[in-house]
């Protein structure tokens, strides 16, 4: 572990591009999720079957493979995202990278987002819906007012459980180009082979700790919105 | 002396390749050197070694790269690597009295030399496999048998001429490897990828301006599509490619030093140059001095 200690600046930072990929991913995949849960469940049917053919392709394709295409096959197509590194966000400048890698991570969890939200959807009585409707609410007023709010409740565990999916799968951008923890702790293996072990370990702890994080928030939102 | 003598060698393979070309019109490039397989050569080594062990099995596990054109590379129909790296394996293995088909070659990415060696996964690693005082820590390194350094891989129209250009730019290469984190200590923003090709398209797509690793490997990428990719800059470090043993086994390095030494002195070493970085245009080098065995 001695290696990680005496070079913990860069430890950190590895773990900061990880929790970048994860908090920009995360929250575009609980938006693009939502919506396209919202699709699912709604009237309209070409909707429905738009949202429930995005599910099935990203669900059904591993994330290696959406990843390869980002960020191999896109630029082969002349979608390379270059033009991401001109704008300048607070200062500081995106790379064309951590863009594709947003791109696939958020396209690959909104499809799981969906699905959890749509059974937290189902969880609501169908009673409730449809005393929305009566009292003269429209689709998206009685979605807005009360359904998602009864299913957001329900859906906490199983959200927890995509979005530390999603934190895990933020590994695979080591392989595309991203210095995370991941393609960190592969330099730093490289650099010092002797202690292996500790420099595992010091990143498994790394990811445990992040994990933990986004656990115990879930839980202390479970308990506040909890039914009395 | 040794100028002639490799072009006379390189003169002579030009005759046999462009000869056997007739015969087999379905293979180009990719000829391999034949080496003399010793006869009896379990009766060479003394009882209880581990060479003993391996020319008696008749068979042994060598850990290559496919990926690196020119050092080790397998495409995937091919049968059996080629490049400067499986030549001296089966150098080294025909001292031992195996023949080249005879060799099980398995696949290594710089992650996994180590492990594999410890494990007993492969009983020798040559894959581009710099020798560095850590990896002396827990695995043998017997070598050098060949010296390059770091270089640029850019595409043709570029701008990069110095070393000193890379800085502010992304430059890609492996994952993990040592010429990501020197390329970083120049200021560029590293981009590692999983495999050497994968870097290269993303050079020839324009998302990163350059590709590093040692030269011998780039030059390999150089001579597959000349009109779009270059190599530039001096070597800027100093990789000295070892043969991995496990230190389980300590007499296996004398022994691979006395093997490559003996390729240095009947020229093989020079051959197997020259079949294959020596296609991409890279001269024979000097013949590394080789570092002495750790007293067991």
């Amino acid at each position: 572990m001695e290696a990680v200690f005496s070079n913990f600046d860069e430890y950190l930072k590895a773990f900061g591009v990880t929790l970048g990929l994860f908090v920009v991913s995360g929250l575009a995949s609980l938006v693009l999720g939502t919506i396209l849960a919202v699709f699912r469940v709604g009237p309209v049917a070409v909707m429905q079957k738009v949202a429930a053919v995005y599910v099935t392709i990203f669900r059904n394709t591993p994330l290696l493979m959406i990843f390869i295409f980002m960020a191999v096959a896109m630029p082969k197509l002349g979608y390379n995202f270059l033009w991401v590194e001109d704008l300048e966000v607070a200062g500081y400048n995106l790379s064309a990278f951590f863009v594709r890698s947003c791109i696939a991570l958020t396209l690959y969890t909104s499809a799981f987002v969906c699905e959890a939200f749509r059974s937290g959807v189902n969880a609501v009585p169908l009673g409730q819906a449809e005393a929305a409707r009566s009292v003269g609410l429209t689709f998206m007023q009685s979605m807005r007012e009360v359904v998602l709010p009864q299913a957001l409740r329900a859906v906490v565990p199983p959200l927890t459980s995509v979005q530390v999916a999603l934190l895990k799968n933020t590994s695979v951008a080591a392989a595309f180009g991203m210095a995370e923890a991941t393609a960190t702790m592969r330099a730093f293996t490289n650099n010092d082979t002797d202690q292996r072990t500790g420099i595992f370990l010091a990143f498994a702890i790394g990811y445990i700790v992040l994990v933990e994080v986004v656990t115990l928030s879930s839980y202390v939102l479970e308990r506040r919105w909890k039914v009395a | 002396m040794r100028f002639i003598r490799t072009k006379a060698v390189v003169a002579g393979l030009g005759l046999a390749l462009s000869l056997a070309a007739c015969g087999d019109a379905g293979s180009d490039g990719g000829e391999t050197v034949d080496v003399d397989v010793a006869e009896d050569a379990a009766a060479e080594f003394e009882d209880g070694t581990r060479m003993k062990e391996l020319a008696e099995a008749g068979t042994i596990k060598i850990g290559v790269k496919y990926d690196q054109p020119g050092i080790g590379f397998k495409g995937a129909a091919d049968d059996m690597p080629v490049g400067f790296d499986p030549e001296m394996g089966k150098i080294l293995a025909a001292n031992l009295g195996i023949a080249a088909e005879d060799i099980e070659w398995v696949e290594t990415i710089s992650d996994n030399r180590e492990p594999f060696l410890q494990e007993g996964e492969v009983d020798l690693v040559i894959a581009s496999y710099s020798i560095t005082d850590e990896r002396r820590a827990i695995v043998g390194q017997a070598g050098p048998y060949y010296v390059t350094g770091q270089q640029l891989l850019v595409r043709s129209d570029s701008d990069i001429e110095s070393l000193a250009d890379v800085e502010g730019t992304e430059v890609c290469s492996v994952t993990g490897s040592t010429s990501l984190e020197n390329i970083k200590a120049e200021g560029a923003q590293p981009r590692g990828f999983d495999t050497y090709s994968e870097c290269v398209d993303q050079v020839l797509d324009g998302t990163v301006d350059a590709m590093t690793t040692d030269g011998a490997i780039l030059l390999g990428y150089a001579a597959e599509q000349p009109d779009d990719l270059k190599v530039v800059v001096e070597p800027f470090s100093e990789e000295r490619y070892g043969i991995g043993y496990s230190l389980d086994y300590p007499e296996m390095c004398e022994w691979i030093n006395e093997t490559v030494t003996a390729s240095f002195e009947d020229g093989s070493w020079e051959e197997a140059f020259a079949v294959t970085l020596g296609e991409a245009g890279v001269e024979a080098p000097e013949q590394p001095e080789l570092d002495p065995c750790p007293s067991a």
